[in-house]
């Protein structure tokens, strides 16, 4: 398309422009990121006064070392931690087979359930009836409750039975047959060993659902020890309830620190990195996962 | 040409099809008896969906069951099928409260701004990234863009009341040094849907880009190079060839889009709900979740719940119609 070709003028003007809107969205969407960053190691004093607009300002870890010695977040952490590996776990394990089955094109009854299980993207019971089974199965206020109600996405599985679709050849399952392999079998010796990729944006799509949740916490959990991360975010950021005794304050500190306000000010630049830390790290290596996992769905929509 | 690389979607698309022709054909053949035989061959299959059919069942078939307490006075000791009947009272009784409008309006208000602002920016984010061909710079602005699609919704809800805040907000900072009054914006109804609007664009129009992107990569070199030599300039090229690559992909995110105006994302709406801006972010949803959750009303939550899934729907099924009469391209 580039070729050596003479570019017209005009060519010329829009190909200007194009690079213009384009250094506008990336300045956009960058500069409120690096804010964050700057902030969150900048003194509040100078952020809150407008001082400091993008590099930081008399450098301080005093946020940083507030978090670390919060309690209510270090037990949020954890709790998030344990949700989505053991979220995820029960996400693959229906999804990856279920997908799978229902591939096969020798699998009597695959439409009728593939057309049970995506009714379900554009009909719910709603907020109130889900409530209540999850109530009347006793998952309230245990740890279920965050893995069981959201077990499996439709999406997800429409995602997985494409790969398997298009990605497994047809060839290697009718040799197995052949052999004499059950389903089982040529499930584990043969399909899984292949599914890398799909395992791996199936992973990475539930796992950073089950990382960023807050809802199912906070409808299905009341008691503060279970609190995921993002629940213990909402009280900092959004209801600004960070109250002094949550933190161990050293005296020289704690005189420094008014009011709650401004702890929260203090620590609220540094808990939004630290709570996107895990996905900030995996994000640049894994991007070319989640794009394939959009592309992939975006075939079958 | 460094789009060019990936496999063309429409491509793929068609083995699919020639493969399920292919299918059909064979499976014009076998009988009744071949059938049964092909279940229990293939029982092993049927544990392999069974926990996801339990899934569905338990957390959404039983919950459409019990959506009939929206026609009942729900008593938790008498159970959802021992409550008493109340036909069409929870529903009477929504239509005629002095809030029914408000909720509608701002339903309905929110959902039709994120569509109009943010349904078009991904198309025109993508149709010049893939104008680019210097693949450092187009890298680093998707990689960039592509970001925030990962922030969590109370993250941003938290970055949303850290810019905006009158006092202290960097925003508001740079409205002061430009000469005006800072704006209170989370507490202004006026500013209310805005905010909520453009922050949503702010988070996902890098995101969104990416189905287009897959589409404009399967457009063929040879129509661009063919109209390169007819003389057409650049933006001739994008809007006769690459403006109809990318139209089925348009219409199907339209349509959902579309058939899914009511039920608009509410986390966020929830996180940054205050009772100075209710006027204009109280939504059918977070009425659903204070009514229902917060005061236990359940059935007429539900009610009020059932009520905006059936608009939902007919919404789905009307686009849906319109599409296929319009154009080729339909969800079924």
């Amino acid at each position: 398309m580039n070729t050596s070709i003479h570019e017209t003028k005009t060519d010329k003007m829009f190909k200007v422009f194009v690079y213009i809107f384009l250094t506008g969205a990336l300045v956009i969407v960058l500069y409120p990121l690096i804010y964050i960053i700057s902030a969150s190691i900048s003194n509040p004093s100078a952020v809150n006064s407008g001082k400091m607009w993008l590099y930081p300002i008399d450098i301080t870890f005093d946020g940083y070392k507030l978090i670390f010695e919060n309690g209510a977040i270090w037990r949020g952490y954890l709790n998030t931690i344990f949700y989505t590996a053991l979220g995820t776990f029960i996400n693959l394990a229906v999804t990856i087979p279920a997908a799978y089955a229902l591939s096969r094109k020798d699998f009597a009854g695959r439409n009728l359930l593939m057309g049970m299980f995506v009714l379900t993207m554009f009909f719910s019971g709603g907020l109130i009836p889900t409530y209540l089974v999850v109530k009347n199965l006793g998952l309230i206020d245990t740890i279920w409750a965050m893995v069981l109600p959201n077990a499996a996405a439709v999406w997800n599985i429409v995602i997985a039975r494409v790969f398997f679709q298009t990605a497994i050849p047809k060839e290697l399952e009718e040799a197995a047959i052949i052999d004499g392999a059950s389903n089982f079998k040529m499930f584990i010796k043969i399909i899984l060993p292949l599914s890398a990729p799909i395992i791996a944006v199936m992973a990475l799509f539930y796992g950073v659902g089950h990382w960023n949740g807050y809802f199912n916490a906070l409808i299905y959990l009341s008691d503060k020890e279970m609190f995921p991360l993002q629940l213990v975010l909402r009280e900092i950021l959004v209801l600004q309830e960070m109250s002094a005794q949550n933190t161990n304050l050293t005296g020289s500190m704690a005189e420094a620190i008014h009011s709650k306000q401004q702890l929260a000010a203090i620590i609220k630049y540094g808990v939004m990195i630290v709570s996107t830390l895990p996905i900030i790290i995996v994000y640049p290596f894994l991007q070319r996962y989640f794009v394939k996992g959009v592309m992939i769905g975006s075939l079958k929509g | 040409m460094s789009s060019s690389t990936a496999t063309s979607p429409l491509q793929k698309e068609e083995d699919i099809n020639r493969g399920s022709t292919y299918h059909k054909l064979k499976q014009e053949k076998p009988r009744k008896l071949k059938k049964r035989r092909k279940i229990l061959q293939n029982w092993q299959l049927y544990i392999f969906v069974l926990p996801a059919f339990l899934y569905f069942f338990i957390f959404h078939y039983i919950p459409m069951y019990g959506v009939q307490i929206a026609f009942k006075n729900f008593n938790p000791t008498l159970g959802i099928w021992g409550s008493e009947w109340v036909g069409f009272d929870h529903f009477t009784r929504f239509f005629q409260s002095y809030y029914f409008w408000d909720l509608l309006k701002n339903t309905l208000g929110i959902s039709v701004y994120e569509l109009i602002v943010g349904f078009p920016l991904p198309i025109i984010l993508a149709l010049a990234l893939n104008e680019v061909k210097d693949s450092f710079f187009k890298r680093t602005v998707q990689t960039v863009t592509y970001a925030p699609h990962f922030i969590s919704v109370v993250v941003m809800s938290g970055m949303i009341i850290a810019f905006l805040s009158p006092a202290t907000g960097i925003l508001n900072h740079g409205i002061q040094f430009l000469g005006f009054e800072p704006i209170a914006f989370l507490s202004d109804p006026d500013w209310f849907k805005t905010v909520y609007v453009l922050s949503g664009v702010w988070q996902s129009t890098g995101w969104g880009t990416i189905i287009y992107l897959a589409a404009l990569s399967g457009v063929d070199p040879q129509h661009h190079e063919a109209a390169i030599v007819d003389g057409a300039t650049r933006f001739q090229r994008i809007w006769h060839i690459n403006i109809p690559a990318i139209v089925p992909a348009m219409i199907i995110l339209l349509i959902l889009n579309v058939g899914s105006i009511m039920a608009l994302s509410f986390e966020k709406i929830l996180l940054l709900q205050n009772p100075l801006n209710l006027e204009s972010s109280n939504v059918i949803a977070t009425f659903v979740y204070k009514a229902g959750l917060l005061d236990a009303q359940y059935s007429f939550a539900s009610a009020v719940g059932l009520f905006n899934a059936v608009i939902n729907a007919i919404l789905l099924i009307v686009v849906n119609k319109i599409a296929k009469k319009t154009s080729e391209t339909s969800l079924w």
